[in-house]
């Protein structure tokens, strides 16, 4: 079974929020939702969590104690210690005590969270809260795995840990989409969607995505002239519409973080 | 540290609640309480048995406000009239003395009939007063049951409502709306244990108020526990509420000391409601607190019946219906889920 969504349109007030958004999150696959602040993300993973209803399209969504969803702001309770955090979530899937346990050490032997099985929510560092928040998520084996910003603010080491977290749920066949605004995490979703202001920008799988990218990215030592450009490292990048090569650059092959740039400035190129 | 005074008003003036409650509440409440703010009563509702009792009715000195004469009553009847409460004073004539029975769980009322009594004494000779509930015309006797009530709506109220916008601040309340639990779960299971630690806190007082104060416990208990079960709802659901519209703890305590301050000086709790002035007395008898206390010194000191109650226990039903209700209702919005049950949700384009 496939979830997601068809023509989704979500006005909060007289603020459209999400527009003609379609997503289709296959079991197995990790889908990354992308964009800038405002663009939507969360938008989407709230009506993915039922917490938002939608104003148009369609939604599907495996039954509610098969999904598993973390906030941004990770949904541990600060003043519940790990554990109880975890077998509060087990009692409330009404998950027997045997599996709970079973289910319980195995999270907290996948998170590295074992030693830290007694301390209080509130008393671990934003990278093992993260971790928390998804094993949370994890503890019925959904079958969609919704997560709002799950590596925001989480240093590199703990990132790595919690995208093995999101591989092995897909590995044993969930659905996962998360959502970030590192475009480098993108890279290792098997689907990204790409959001700017409540719309799709770009949808597909990465290499589809390199594929659609109209026009041509080019490496330039010095900062160009056009405003079609953006600095990487000690580097600078220009896009060019026509792919015609810029007074002086060398073509390169976009990674995800040139793609969306510069999908973005062909987004503005032709609404101009 | 110009510019920190700038930034300071500049917060000040966005955050509108915090401003109405340091400009608008103080002149609200000065008005409120300068009207309300009266031991003195004026009027004594006073009852006549016996077979004098017409001619002693219109010799009354015009403190005492006569509200019923039955000159085939006697002293049983005029006892029972004060045990359900509806005067303050009970003059019972017969043959050769005149007796005045005085209800003293309405303390200021009492003191201001004793006095009158104590005068007219004088004048009618074999006049003899007996105060009854609350003989030594004590103020903790009639604190304390009405001390009961207020610790009922601290804990209700104020820490219910903290409790609750703890949850929201700390973005777990969406946690809750995402994981497979009824609405109802999550209201009874969120308000249990401070409803228990109300009961408990209830009894405490109680218990040391008679022990240390000697406060009498005439009546059944299972009348006060009926009241304070009904009066427990209302300050639950008036906690809840009041988190439904805080965004921070410091906005539902705001909120909660605003629902709180009335209770505590308009109840009755503290002055007597026959005191006030009218244009603010009708406040007192839409508080909750009101109808607790009457309870709670019904049972308490006057051995009141069920029967005697039931006007007090009816509008704490109501009002726990209601707050209760609106509670619920308000939660399960915050909790509103977009499908509960289905697998696919169709919206209509």
């Amino acid at each position: 079974m496939t979830w997601g969504v068809a023509g989704l349109g979500v006005t909060i007030g007289s603020e459209v929020a999400l527009s003609g958004i379609d997503l289709e999150i296959h079991p197995g696959t990790i889908v990354a939702v992308v964009g800038g602040d405002g663009a939507g993300k969360t938008t989407l993973v709230r009506v993915l969590g039922r917490l938002i209803r939608p104003t148009s399209g369609r939604v599907s969504l495996p039954a509610r104690l098969d999904v598993g969803y973390q906030s941004s702001s990770s949904g541990s309770w600060p003043d519940l210690t790990v554990i109880e955090n975890l077998r509060f979530v087990a009692e409330a899937h009404r998950m027997s005590s045997d599996d709970a346990r079973k289910r319980l050490d195995e999270l907290l032997a996948t998170t590295g969270l074992e030693s830290a099985s007694d301390r209080l929510g509130s008393q671990l560092s934003g990278g093992m809260r993260q971790k928390l928040g998804v094993a949370m998520a994890l503890v019925a084996r959904p079958l969609l795995l919704v997560l709002d910003e799950p590596t925001t603010g989480v240093d590199p080491v703990s990132r790595s840990e919690l995208w093995r977290l999101f591989s092995k749920a897909a590995a044993q066949g969930a659905a996962v989409v998360f959502t970030t605004t590192y475009l480098d995490e993108a890279e290792r979703a098997s689907h990204i969607l790409a959001l700017e202001s409540g719309t799709t920008l770009v949808e597909g799988p990465p290499e589809s995505i390199r594929d659609s990218l109209t026009g041509k990215v080019w490496r330039t030592p010095e900062r160009p002239a056009s405003s079609y450009r953006w600095r990487r490292g000690r580097e600078w990048r220009e896009w060019t519409a026509d792919g015609s090569p810029p007074a002086a650059g060398s073509p390169v092959e976009p990674d995800i973080t040139d793609l969306l740039t510069a999908a973005t400035l062909a987004r503005d190129e032709q609404l101009v | 540290m110009w510019a920190m005074i700038v930034k300071e008003f500049r917060q000040v003036r966005r955050d509108h609640r915090t401003l109405a409650m340091m400009i608008v509440m103080p002149v609200v409440l000065l008005v409120v309480f300068g009207y309300a703010a009266s031991f003195d009563v004026s009027g004594i509702d006073t009852a006549v048995y016996g077979a004098g009792a017409e001619d002693v009715a219109t010799i009354l000195p015009e403190t005492f406000e006569v509200e019923a004469v039955d000159s085939t009553g006697g002293v049983e009847s005029a006892r029972e009239f004060l045990r359900k409460g509806e005067v303050v004073v009970a003059i019972v004539v017969e043959e050769s003395k005149v007796a005045a029975f005085v209800d003293g769980s309405q303390l200021f009322a009492a003191r201001a009939a004793s006095q009158a009594l104590a005068t007219a004494a004088q004048a009618v000779p074999g006049l003899e007063i007996e105060i009854l509930f609350n003989p030594g015309l004590e103020t903790s006797a009639v604190l304390v049951p009405g001390l009961g009530g207020l610790i009922l709506l601290f804990v209700g109220t104020i820490i219910t409502s903290l409790g609750v916008v703890k949850e929201r601040q700390a973005g777990t309340l969406e946690q809750l709306a995402v994981m497979p639990l009824r609405p109802t779960d999550v209201f009874i299971g969120k308000i249990a244990p401070y409803f228990l630690v109300a009961s408990l806190d209830l009894v405490i007082v109680l218990v040391v108020g008679t022990a240390l104060f000697d406060v009498p416990f005439n009546g059944p208990v299972w009348i006060l526990a009926l009241g304070s079960l009904m009066f427990l709802f209302v300050t639950l659901g008036l906690g809840v509420l009041i988190s439904s519209v805080s965004e921070n703890q410091g906005q539902a305590i705001q909120l909660a000391l605003m629902a709180l301050l009335p209770q505590v000086l308009l109840s009755g709790l503290i002055f007597p409601l026959e005191s006030m002035a009218a244009g603010v007395r009708w406040i007192g008898y839409v508080l909750p607190l009101t109808y607790f206390n009457l309870v709670a010194k019904g049972v308490m000191l006057r051995d009141a019946a069920f029967s005697d109650l039931l006007f007090p226990l009816a509008l704490l039903a109501v009002l726990g219906v209601f707050t209760f209700g609106l509670a619920v209702l308000r939660f399960r919005r915050d909790l509103g889920s977009a499908d509960d049950a289905g697998s696919t949700l169709e919206v209509a384009t």
